[in-house]
């Protein structure tokens, strides 16, 4: 049982990372890496809505039916993503400026419902919300590292701090711009997965297409 | 209680059984949600309304790192203002929500096409001023302004000094600009710039204008223009227009101009 509630934290921080290995919420990933701030509140905001929706979904479970149950889970994790809107709204007012319409976004995101759909639904409640914030972990640790790229590389700043002083302040680094535009995290999003999987081969997946040799006997 | 039971007994499948828990689970999270919003209200209010003195003492220059904003704040004196007439209206400003009344069509004007640089589609009839006197004499008037930029509705405040022309800052407190570039608008550097420039010349024409790229200091122009964001044309135009826009004569013109002239100047 320890080892389960272990297992449910540590593994989605690399082993079986939403993000890296499932491609999960990389829409939100997108969306709030510009810096590092936000990131991190995106992250709280996202791993407690999983861990609770988890543990809410979990503990409801053996009474849900199966016809509605996306519906059910839908339900339960935007009311919480509501509520977890207006505690930011009422404690993190700044943050909540920045975070604006990502933070409702979090009821799409597709690692919270993904959870809740193949863990929750089958496992008792404390296993589901360790689940729910491991995977939230390893959400925020991609989300925070990709982030860490896009601003320093963007604006030369870390937490608003500025770091590399840009030209404009009369330093010698010139931004890059794309970093600052959601493409520029795909790339970052990739090269941390081709990163990981060089280090853990086990994450690589077999190819979909196998190029056959073609024996013609025909003659042409 | 026996019945509820016997319910919860069916099979998960069973109708009745679907039909009680969809009830059973909406009511618990409207519950839930409801009592989020009503409990966590009056925090809200008050960190928007902070949110909005802070604006204005920032945008005024009085803002310190240390400074009780309530206190400062009380220097202000707050007046609604008919934009059509330039008259001071007899309403209780802290009753007055103008971007409420931007959407209320009882309270509000369709700008046609012509006038609407800034892109906003209607504007309230009345506008909200912050006036910061001294001994009767007006220093500095804080302006509501809002206009459209590349992704997003730019909401802020221009002040302008005691002649109602030098500009003493621009503040935007929301928008939704790309971080990095159109971002930029919140950037302390860029934001410096307005500090000093006129917005109207002396016969009265309204100049100020955000250019591309840098302001030439040579040129004579030069005290009414802007450096534009780099990256951010769009963005930089748009809030030219919309400084524009509210300087000028659908805006708050016909204000500035009775307050030039001294017919309001004591805010009577």
């Amino acid at each position: 049982m320890a080892s389960e509630a272990r297992k449910n934290v540590l593994d989605p921080l690399v082993d079986n990372n939403p993000i890296t290995l499932q491609v999960l919420g990389v829409c939100s990933a997108l969306a709030v890496t510009t810096n590092i701030m936000t990131a991190l509140i995106m992250s709280v905001a996202l791993t407690t809505v999983s861990a609770f929706s988890g543990a809410a979904i979990s503990s409801i479970r053996n009474h849900i039916p199966s016809s509605i149950r996306i519906i059910v889970q839908m339900t339960i994790i935007a009311s919480l993503v509501i509520v977890v809107d207006q505690l930011l709204k009422a404690f993190a007012f700044e943050a909540s400026k920045q975070l604006s319409v990502f933070v409702g976004l979090i009821i799409t995101n597709c690692i919270v419902l993904g959870r809740a759909e193949a863990y929750a639904m089958k496992n008792p409640p404390w296993l589901s919300f360790l689940d729910g914030i491991g995977n939230g972990l390893g959400y925020s640790l991609i989300l925070i590292a990709v982030a860490f790229f896009r601003e320093l590389l963007g604006t030369g700043k870390l937490m608003g701090y500025q770091v590399l002083t840009t030209v404009s302040e009369g330093g010698w680094y010139v931004p890059n711009g794309l970093m600052l535009l959601p493409p520029s995290a795909f790339f970052v999003i990739g090269l941390l997965i081709w990163a990981i999987r060089s280090w853990k081969k086990d994450q690589v997946e077999a190819p979909d297409y196998q190029i056959h040799q073609v024996h013609r006997t025909e003659v042409l | 209680m026996r019945w509820f039971k016997n319910l919860l007994a069916l099979p998960n499948d069973n109708t009745k059984k679907t039909v009680l828990v969809a009830l059973l689970l909406c009511l618990v999270c409207a519950v839930l949600v409801s009592s989020a919003a009503v409990v966590f209200k009056p925090l809200q209010i008050a960190n928007k309304a902070l949110d909005k003195k802070k604006n204005i003492l920032e945008v005024s220059g009085l803002l310190t790192a240390d400074a009780n904003m309530d206190a400062l704040f009380e220097k202000f004196e707050v007046k609604v203002v008919d934009l059509a007439t330039g008259e001071y209206v007899d309403i209780d400003p802290a009753l007055y929500d103008q971007r409420k009344a931007a959407g209320d069509i009882t309270q509000n004007i369709t700008l046609t096409a012509a006038q609407d640089i800034a892109g906003i589609g209607h504007r309230a009839k009345l506008a909200t001023v912050y006036l910061l006197k001294e001994d009767d004499e007006i220093k500095q008037i804080v302006l509501p302004v809002h206009g459209y930029g590349l992704w997003s509705t730019l909401y802020g405040f221009i002040s302008l000094q005691g002649d109602a022309n030098t500009i003493q800052g621009l503040k935007f407190y929301e928008h939704a600009e790309t971080p990095g570039l159109g971002g930029e608008v919140d950037n302390p550097k860029w934001r410096s710039q307005w500090l000093g420039k006129k917005a109207f010349d002396e016969a009265g024409e309204l100049q100020i204008e955000v250019v591309r790229g840098k302001v030439n200091f040579e040129k004579a122009e030069a005290i009414h223009q802007i450096d534009g964001l780099s990256g951010a044309t769009l963005t930089s135009v748009g809030v030219s227009n919309l400084v524009k826009y509210w300087l000028g004569e659908h805006g708050f013109a016909a204000y500035l101009d009775k307050l030039r002239t001294g017919e309001l100047s004591h805010g009577e």
